[in-house]
């Protein structure tokens, strides 16, 4: 669904870096090479089992009769949506997508100037672009629903504070997809152009924009789709959309009127994706 | 002692890959196997180590039918046969010497290879088979970090470590430049001769063929239409085998003379 | 008509200005469902202690002797996320060869895997850590089975993409030595899939670390709950502990994360 950008997918797929640059090991190093391997795994299994002791990780109550009724009462109720129930929620499902949208787009044309700041083909100075990396990923450090939580308490319970989270959330992610496409431009046309002597703004109108615009749109419309899902869970916090329902039924332990929201969000969530994904490859 | 008996490939689709074959290839022999592209080169190889089924008659390696064996009994044919491929087939971010240890798999039980560890004698005969090939100095480094001859050498060492009674190598220097060429070709030779074990080579540069060959295989349209040995293979053999003149592009030295123009 | 080349090349340019003009109208309307009135009711003086608790946030909350306090809330996150990817790392693998186009020839069978990963990754986390806490009750071990469960999605999906896109040569080389079915897999597929996997499973990580962060909110253990607490009770010089708390550690963990990545690949 989501295969062209990834968040980070430039790092996860890049190509190896150079072969590394200690001096290849002697025949002696096997040994050692060994031990470390034999290390790395030993460690690593420590601290897994501690992890899980520290958690009372409890696979003997998972599997127990007991919380297996429950997840089966669960699902065997979340198995029988109540259809009828699908015409009330509609309007918050609709603010939810509403939620989305003003969400990204503001978020997203607010990272258009970051991400020129960012990237080092444009912003050569390392005074600027450093600082605006890093707030950048001080922003991305926080996820949607803790923005959606902060900002509930600070504005209100409403669909504002779910869009301000998102603002917030789409800014941080689009910003870093797009500095990383505008870095990664044919650097040729803009070469050309400073030779015949354009300006900063005219390098970016008509060097930068046309080469970098369809990984932006690319970029958002991703974006939009991550946004979507998020906005179904807001309201678990109170930042308005459908999540409020679902919240609401889900404590009335209403599991035929969840299920009918969240097979609805399903649906809307998965036309958005194939739309958004069909568009993207579109563009590209 | 490889024999071909009426062996005939025919796809799926109609075409007739192999005809009515019937060859024997005796010990020890450097065997070359020419002819046009799709005449059935690669097809004959590969059918000796069954990487492709036949479709009637039988290939024997030793006495022994691959064709009627299965499981354990054709891995172990298997494992006497070493092969050599047109683009190495290494696993690119192991390193060499993990490379030509895979090469000593068939010789342990499919359990006790599981978690990667081979006995000290294993090591033995991989290092050795490196310093065979002269890249002994190489084999902690990672495969991908070797020019393209070096990387076929490597493969080699990885057929050697089989200890194979056959070595099979299918277009082993397609891929690379006339130099590193002779290099390979030239450590086939020496193996053949100082391990005496039978070498077969499927080759596209004439000039190559009959250097290094002791016999020379013709095929045509998956039909052998020329086996003898190399005094026999003149020019106007050749023609016939491509039913037509030979191109420059089928010499080696015309190549590595383009080569040196573009340097 | 008459004019066929100029009215061409202008076409492009009349459907930008209609999708630019649709796109303006849509983003007015959903901006017409936010309701910006109430906000002004806060008065610049909650907007003044909320500034004062951000820039004087409570140190003492970083470690307490006894009982709940920033550090053990920081761990239990960074415990919920590190089993969560384990979880999902190995489960994620039966899921990955189900979805691989080049593992099995019935194409039916790599379609409809990758449809079940599409639902799972659509699924959101908090729903699943809901359903969990109602299987084994509140706390941190629901929060890692939803992340076990949720990561699977997207895991097994980049799994299976670098499962078809594996070099076929090694596993030729393999079979004509003589190697059995598991020893090519082991000897040819493995050492091509590893450490991509590895590098998945830790930019997984990464994204499970933020998630962790508010699987609190609904009760399924980690920082989230102490946050959810100072919150609702107004306490902000806490809720600024603990955001800059979750911001170090997101940042420690993504350094790590790809320094070890690159290490790796």
């Amino acid at each position: 669904m989501n295969s062209a950008p990834v968040p980070d997918a430039a790092e996860v797929g890049a190509p190896a870096p150079p072969p590394s640059k200690k001096p290849a090991p002697t025949l002696d190093s096997k040994g050692p090479q060994r031990f470390k391997a034999l290390f790395t795994w030993l460690g690593f299994i420590v601290v897994i089992v501690v992890c899980g002791i520290r958690v009372d990780a409890n696979l003997v109550q998972l599997f127990s009769a007991n919380s297996m009724e429950n997840m089966g009462r669960i699902l065997g109720e979340l198995s029988r949506p109540d259809w009828s129930y699908a015409n009330r929620i509609m309007p918050a499902m609709i603010e939810t997508v509403q939620i989305a949208i003003a969400g990204t787009i503001i978020g997203s044309v607010l990272a258009v100037p970051v991400a020129l700041l960012c990237a080092v083909n444009i912003m050569p100075k390392k005074i600027i672009s450093i600082p605006a990396r890093i707030v950048l990923n001080l922003v991305r450090t926080i996820p949607d629903l803790l923005f959606a939580a902060v900002f509930v308490a600070v504005f209100g319970i409403g669909a504002f504070a779910g869009m301000l989270a998102l603002i917030f959330f789409s800014f941080g992610l689009v910003a870093k997809l797009t500095y990383e496409a505008i870095e990664a431009i044919d650097p040729g046309p803009l070469e050309a152009m400073t030779a015949s002597g354009a300006n900063k703004i005219q390098l970016i109108v008509f060097g930068v924009i046309p080469q970098a615009l369809p990984y932006f749109f690319s970029y958002v419309l991703y974006t939009f789709e991550v946004n979507v899902r998020a906005a179904s869970v807001l309201g678990f916090v109170g930042a308005g959309g459908i999540g409020l329902h679902l919240d609401q039924q889900l404590n009335s332990l209403r599991y035929d009127r969840a299920s009918t929201i969240i097979l609805l969000t399903l649906v809307i969530v998965l036309v958005i994706d194939y739309a958004s994904t069909y568009l993207r490859r579109k563009l590209l | 002692m490889i024999e071909f008996k009426n062996v005939v490939k025919q796809y799926p689709n109609g075409t007739i890959g192999l005809n009515n074959i019937n060859l024997t290839i005796g010990e020890g022999e450097f065997v070359v196997i020419v002819g046009l592209s799709g005449a059935g080169k690669s097809t004959l190889l590969r059918s000796i180590n069954r990487l492709h089924d036949i479709s009637s008659g039988e290939i024997l390696v030793d006495g022994k039918s691959i064709t009627r064996a299965g499981g354990k009994q054709l891995r172990r044919i298997r494992r006497d046969i070493g092969m050599i491929f047109q683009s190495f087939n290494l696993v690119k971010r192991a390193t060499v010497l993990r490379n030509v240890l895979t090469g000593r798999v068939g010789y342990h039980s499919t359990f006790s290879t599981m978690f990667g560890y081979f006995p000290k004698e294993d090591h033995d005969i991989a290092l050795d088979a490196l310093n065979r090939v002269n890249i002994r100095e190489k084999a902690y480094s990672r495969a991908d970090q070797l020019s393209g001859g070096q990387q076929q050498r490597v493969s080699i060492a990885r057929a050697l470590a089989q200890k194979p009674k056959v070595i099979l190598a299918d277009e082993p220097v397609a891929s690379l430049d006339p130099l590193t060429t002779r290099q390979v070709m030239d450590d086939l030779q020496r193996i053949n001769r100082e391990l005496k074990i039978t070498t077969i080579v499927n080759l596209h540069f004439i000039d190559l063929a009959r250097e290094y060959a002791t016999r020379i295989i013709g095929l045509r349209a998956g039909e052998v239409v020329f086996d003898g040995p190399v005094s026999e293979a003149t020019d106007a053999k050749f023609a016939e085998i491509y039913g037509r003149p030979i191109h420059e592009d089928e010499l080696l030295a015309a190549e590595a003379a383009k080569g040196g123009v573009l340097a | 008509m008459n004019q066929s080349v100029p009215s061409h090349s202008r076409l492009p340019l009349i459907r930008n200005w209609i999708v630019g003009i649709l796109l303006i109208l849509i983003f007015i309307w959903s901006l017409s469902a936010m309701k910006f009135d109430g906000i002004q009711e806060y008065g610049a003086q909650v907007v003044s202690s909320i500034w004062e608790g951000f820039t004087h946030p409570d140190w003492d909350y970083v470690y307490l002797p006894d009982g709940e306090d920033l550090l053990r809330g920081l761990l239990e996150t960074l415990i919920i996320s590190i089993l969560g990817t384990f979880i999902s790392a190995f489960l994620c693998i039966p899921f990955a060869f189900w979805a691989s186009a080049n593992m099995s020839r019935i194409q039916a069978v790599s379609i409809s895997g990758k449809f079940v990963l599409t639902v799972i990754r659509v699924f959101p986390e908090i729903i699943m850590a809901i359903l969990f806490i109602v299987a084994v009750g509140p706390g941190a071990f629901a929060g890692v089975l939803a992340l076990g469960i949720h990561s699977i999605g997207m895991l097994a999906k980049l799994y299976s993409e670098t499962i078809e896109a594996v070099d076929n040569g090694p596993r030729e080389a393999l079979i004509s030595s003589g190697a059995s079915k598991l020893q090519v897999l082991r000897f040819a597929v493995l050492p091509q899939v590893i450490p991509q996997f590895i590098s998945y499973a830790l930019y997984r990580f990464e994204i499970n670390i933020r998630s962790a962060t508010v699987l609190g909110l609904v009760g399924a253990g980690g920082i989230g709950v102490p946050l959810l607490f100072a919150l609702s009770s107004r306490n902000w010089s806490r809720v600024g502990i603990i955001l800059l708390g979750i911001v170090i550690l997101v940042t420690i963990i993504d350094l790590i994360s790809g320094w070890l990545r690159r290490r790796i690949i």
